[in-house]
Formats: structure tokens, sequence, C-alpha cells
């Protein structure tokens, strides 16, 4: 209790204390949060299953081949069942974990960067290096997703790294947007003024002053983003321009799943439902998030 | 004109105002439409140019000569500096020359012309599947805001967001065709169907409508009718959730407070005030929630073995059809735009405060 006193004083001693009570203060808000707590749920677990994958599942068995045992219903041994191939559905669906966790740091890590390198000078220079730069971010906006990304895909080859890529190059205009509007509300502070006055260069005020500020919209946003950027992936995945074989990705086993979808349900239907929770995770997660920085809680 | 009474200066300032400025904007937004073509041909010129596939080797196979290959090279103009073969590119775009497909030995816009009206058919039937149950929905949650139909709402779009629609597709075949037996399988029409309407509009439904065939019209119905649910879904979600938005700003604004002081009906002032005034933005999330039907279409109609855009696209993406690929993705990139620029056209004439800059 003296910990939570701590954190919740309204008069806080160090610049420590005041930050740390304002992540509790977010997080006391954030609990409250049903739908948020249960998407918060799902993201840890799936975090967790692709962590320990190997101890909890054996990991040979999502890729070796027992054609003895192949379309399996399910039974102790193959709690999913198995694919066409007689590999055991559990373990492909707890290993895909990783691949689409994967895909979606992969992506996050290009596409945050590339964001705030256009929005952020954007913002803060106007005139002409904004209208360039938000033309520039436009053209890109108005582009479909899927199927750039899917001629992507077709021109640099089928293969999970051009997937992220593919993605990752249909989905940074958000992010430039977003920088750059947090960058304007905030370039007449008097804290900037006052770092200018300072002599602080331009970009170590961006880097020090501004980038801070924007990372949590940014946040929100890419937790929101999870779901379509999975979507994506796995739809890639579907028509065979993701992950390729054997390879457990989730998209591709709904795929191959398809040819018995009729006579062996689960083959398709397992993986597939496993995209679906995941993105629905982020997405409560991400609305949940959302709600708590606008203080509608 | 009330500006023939009043001061010259000032009927010129009104007149200028008036004709000038949207004249003005049209103008930024042509501009503006134009670039992003730009951007869009030159980014599907360039993956054109990075394929990892030679074109020159696949027009004459690996096995003819130097000399066939150098000459098929400059006939292709791969010779030429890069800018001047974007210039060729244009050309041949503004002239509808997306080049053959080698999938199916047919210049690509007729193939385009042939197999786009089944993806249309299949886009609109799930718009107005997603407009008419969307918007109701989002204003019941919207005027029911916290209680329980604005959760169920919210939690409806919620789960339309994070739905894999190829995966669901399987779903519902698997349910609704395979077990419960309510709807055709896979394709646009069975067999014993097939060549009895001629092609008018290539959109089966109408076809049959217009040659009087009854039977042919509820057989491609029962094969439409759950591919576009599915796909009505998801822009249901959507427009559902942007509808419920829009309507809570409404529900705020003060002239609903005196419309309620008048002592008009609450159903009323909801269906006819409020929602009277969100239609301006619904059209922009429409014509949008249409592109991005014909997107969702792709993996729609690979599941489906509808052979529209999204299968040709899908096709022609195995068969390393490149020009095929390439012409699919410029036409849907080019309604993508032009319905951006549509539902500002729209926006900026039907609300007078997007007309006026201040």
């Amino acid at each position: 209790m003296q910990m939570r006193a701590w954190l919740l004083d309204p008069a806080p001693a160090s610049r420590r204390q005041a930050q740390l009570g304002g992540w509790f203060r977010a997080w006391l808000a954030f609990r409250r949060n049903t739908l948020g707590m249960i998407g918060l749920g799902i993201v840890l677990l799936l975090i967790g299953v692709a962590a320990f994958a190997p101890l909890i599942v054996d990991p040979a068995s999502a890729l070796t081949q027992v054609l003895a045992d192949r379309l399996q219903p399910s039974s102790w041994a193959h709690p999913f069942g198995t694919d066409e191939l007689g590999r055991d559905i559990l373990a492909r669906v707890v290993f895909g974990a990783r691949i689409t966790l994967t895909i979606v740091v992969l992506v996050s890590l290009i596409v945050v960067p590339i964001g705030l390198a256009i929005g952020l000078p954007a913002g803060y220079f106007g005139g002409w290096i904004d209208a360039a730069l938000m033309r520039f971010t436009d053209i890109f906006l108005a582009f479909p997703r899927l199927v750039l990304a899917l001629a992507f895909a077709a021109a640099l080859g089928p293969g999970i790294e051009n997937a992220v890529i593919a993605i990752a190059l249909t989905a940074w205009p958000p992010y430039a947007r977003l920088a750059r509007a947090e960058t304007l509300t905030r370039r007449r502070s008097e804290f900037i003024q006052a770092a200018e006055l300072q002599g602080a260069s331009h970009l170590r005020i961006i880097a020090t002053q501004i980038v801070p500020l924007c990372l949590p919209s940014v946040i929100i946003r890419l937790t929101l983003d999870m779901a379509g950027i999975i979507l994506t992936a796995a739809g890639l995945g579907f028509l065979g321009l993701g992950a390729q074989p054997p390879s457990p990705e989730w998209g591709a086993m709904v795929s191959t799943g398809r040819e018995v979808l009729l006579d062996q349900w689960w083959v398709a239907t397992i993986p597939g439902l496993a995209i679906f929770v995941t993105s629905l995770g982020f997405n409560l997660l991400g609305d949940g998030l959302r709600d708590v920085s606008s203080g509608r809680g | 004109m009330s500006g023939a009474t009043s001061g010259a200066g000032h009927t010129v300032g009104g007149v200028a105002r008036r004709i000038v400025a949207p004249l003005r904007r049209l103008g930024a937004l042509l501009f503006s439409v134009a670039l992003t073509f730009l951007g869009l041909t030159g980014v599907t010129f360039a993956i054109g140019r990075f394929m990892p596939i030679d074109p020159v080797i696949a027009i004459v196979g690996d096995k003819a000569s130097q000399e066939t290959y150098d000459r098929v090279y400059r006939e292709l103009g791969l010779d030429q500096p890069v800018l001047v073969q974007y210039g060729t590119y244009l050309g041949k775009i503004a002239r509808g020359d997306f080049g053959n497909s080698v999938m199916t030995a047919r210049p690509v816009l007729e193939d385009l012309v042939r197999v786009f009206p089944a993806t249309i058919e299949l886009a609109f039937l799930a718009l107005v599947i997603g407009v008419v149950l969307g918007i109701p929905f989002g204003v019941i949650a919207a005027t029911n805001r916290g209680r329980w139909p604005d959760q169920i709402v919210r939690f409806m779009s919620l789960v339309g967001y994070s739905m894999p629609v190829f995966w669901l597709g399987l779903v519902g075949l698997l349910l609704f065709y395979a077990k419960l037996g309510w709807v055709e399988g896979p394709g646009r029409l069975d067999v014993a169907f097939d060549d009895i309407v001629a092609p008018v509009t290539g959109m089966l439904t109408i076809d049959a409508l217009l040659a009087g065939e009854n039977d042919v019209f509820v057989n491609a119905l029962g094969h439409l009718v759950l591919p576009a649910s599915i796909l009505g879904f998801l822009s249901l979600a959507y427009i559902a959730r942007m509808t419920r938005s829009f309507m809570l700003a409404q529900l705020e604004q003060e002239y609903i407070l005196a419309a309620l002081a008048k002592g008009l009906s609450p159903w009323r002032i909801i269906w006819v005030h409020a929602l009277g005034n969100v239609w301006v933005q619904l059209v922009t999330v429409i014509a949008l929630t249409f592109g991005s039907l014909l997107e969702g279409a792709v993996l729609t109609e690979t599941v489906f073995a509808w052979p529209g855009l999204g299968l040709y696209m899908k096709n022609s993406l195995f068969a390393a059809d490149l020009n095929a690929v390439l012409g699919g993705t410029l036409l849907i990139g080019a309604i993508y735009i032009l319905l951006n620029m549509l539902s500002d056209l729209v926006y900026a004439m039907v609300d007078p405060r997007a007309r006026e800059p201040n």
C-alpha cells in the first residue's frame, strides 16, 4: 500500500516519481476497461506462447511428417488434430505465433521510423518542406494496401521478408500524418522556444523534446494497426505470397486446409481462429488504450 | 444578387469569391489527383522494373540466340533511359494499352473489362448490405451510448475489424453450403445454367432479369448471397462504427436540444435531423468502403472461385503474368483515387462549411 501511496502522491518529490505515478494512474484507468484487459490478456498470451513455444509443444512435431497419422481428428495426442502431412496442428499453431509476432515486430520497426522521419520535419519546419513531404505521403495514402502489397510481393518474390517489406511500404503514411499533427500542436509551445533560446539544434529539439511526446499516440495507433498488419500478412500467406512451406504460417495453413475443408474441417479452421483471436486481441487492446488516452475510460 | 445595389468593388469581390475560389479548389483537387495517379503509375512502373523475371526471356525463352535477345531487348525499349521508358509507359496507359496477358494471350484491358463486372456485382451488393444494416446499427449505438446496444455494436465492429475474410468465407461455405445447404456453392452459377443468358452488363443477376430468366436469377443470387454477405459484414463493421461517432458529435449540438424543446418527437430528431446532418460525412466513408471492398474481393474471390478481378489477379500472380497483375493494380488504384476525389467533391457540394475556407 505504501508503494501505491508513493505512486499516487499529488506532490511527487522527483521527476521519476512523477513519471511512474503518471503511468500508474494510466494503468488504473485502463484496468477498469474490461474489453481492453481481455485484449491485453490475449496479446500477453501470444507473446508468452511465442517465447515458450518449445516448452509448450515438441518442436519436432510441428514439422515432422507422419503420413500414417494424416488428417486425424482431435485426440489426446493431437488436441487440434493433424494436417494433410500428419503434422500436429497445435504445435504448428504455437510455432506460428512466432512468425506472426516476428512479422508484426519487423513491420513496426520499419514503419515507425519512416513515419517519424517524414512527419516530424514536416510539422516542425512547415512551409514547402511540409507541403512536399505531405504530398508524397498522400500519394501513398491513396493506394489500396493489400493490392499494392500483393504487387510488391509478386515483384520481390514470395517469402516472409518480402511480405514484411511489402506491408511496411504501404503502412507508413498514417504515422507520418500522426507525427506531423502531434508536432504541429507542440511546435509553438514555450518549452520548445526555451530550448531554442538555449541554443539547442533542431535535431536535438526534435529528438529530445518532440519525439517523446509523439510516442504515446504512435504506440496507440500501432496497436490498432497490428490487427490490420496481421490480417494483411495472413492474406498474403493465404495467397501463397508470405512465409513458404513448410513453415507454420497461419494464413498458409488455412490455405492448405482448404483442400480438405468439407471432410476435415479443423485443418483450415483452427489456424484461422488463431488469426482472428490474435487480431481481435490487438484491436481490443488498442481500443482500450485509446479510450484511456482520450479520457473516456 | 444583392451585390447589384451595393458598391461596385463589393460586387466584383463577391463574384470573384464565388467563381474563382471554387475553381481554384477544383484545380487544386485535380492537380492532387493527377499527382497521385502519377505516383501510382510510378510505383507500378518501378515494380515492373525490379521484377526478378527477365521480361525478354519471358517472351523469347531461354534458348533464343543472343541476336534475338538483343532485338527484343531493343523492341521493348529496355535500352532507353528509365525516364523515357516511364514516358512510353504513361503514353501506353493513356491509350488503354496495358500490354498482353501471358496467361490468356489477350490484351489485359480486354480481360479486365470481362472480369470486372463480376467484382462490381459482388462489391455492390456487399456495400448495400453494409449501408442498410450499418447505418441503423450506428445510430442505435449512438443513441444508446454506453448501454448494451452500444456495447454489442462496438464488439461486433471489433470482430469485423479482426476477421480474416478468407477464413470467414471458408467457415461460411462449410456451414451454410456444405452443412445447411442454404446457399449455392463456389462459382457464379451452376453448370446447368451456364450460357443461358447472353451477357449484357456482365452482372449475372441483372442479365438474368433482363432476359426474363427467373431460374437463372435465383441460382445466381444463391451463389452471390454468401460472398456478398461476408464482404458486407466487413463494411458493416466500419460503417456502423463511423456512423456512431458522427452521430455522437451531432447529438451533443444545441439544435438537438432546441428541437427537443420545441416538442419534436425524439424519433424524428434522431433519424431526420441528426442523421440528415451526418450524411455528408457518411458519403466519404461509403466511398472509402467501396474501395476497400474491391480489395477484400481479391481474397473473397479466391475462396469462392468467383471469376472477378481478384481471382484474375491472383491467378495471374502465379502465372508470373506481370502485365495482368499491374493492370489490375492500376485499375483498383485508379478507382480508389477517383472515389477519394468524388467524396471530396460531394463533401464540398453538400456541406457549405467545406466550401467556405473560413
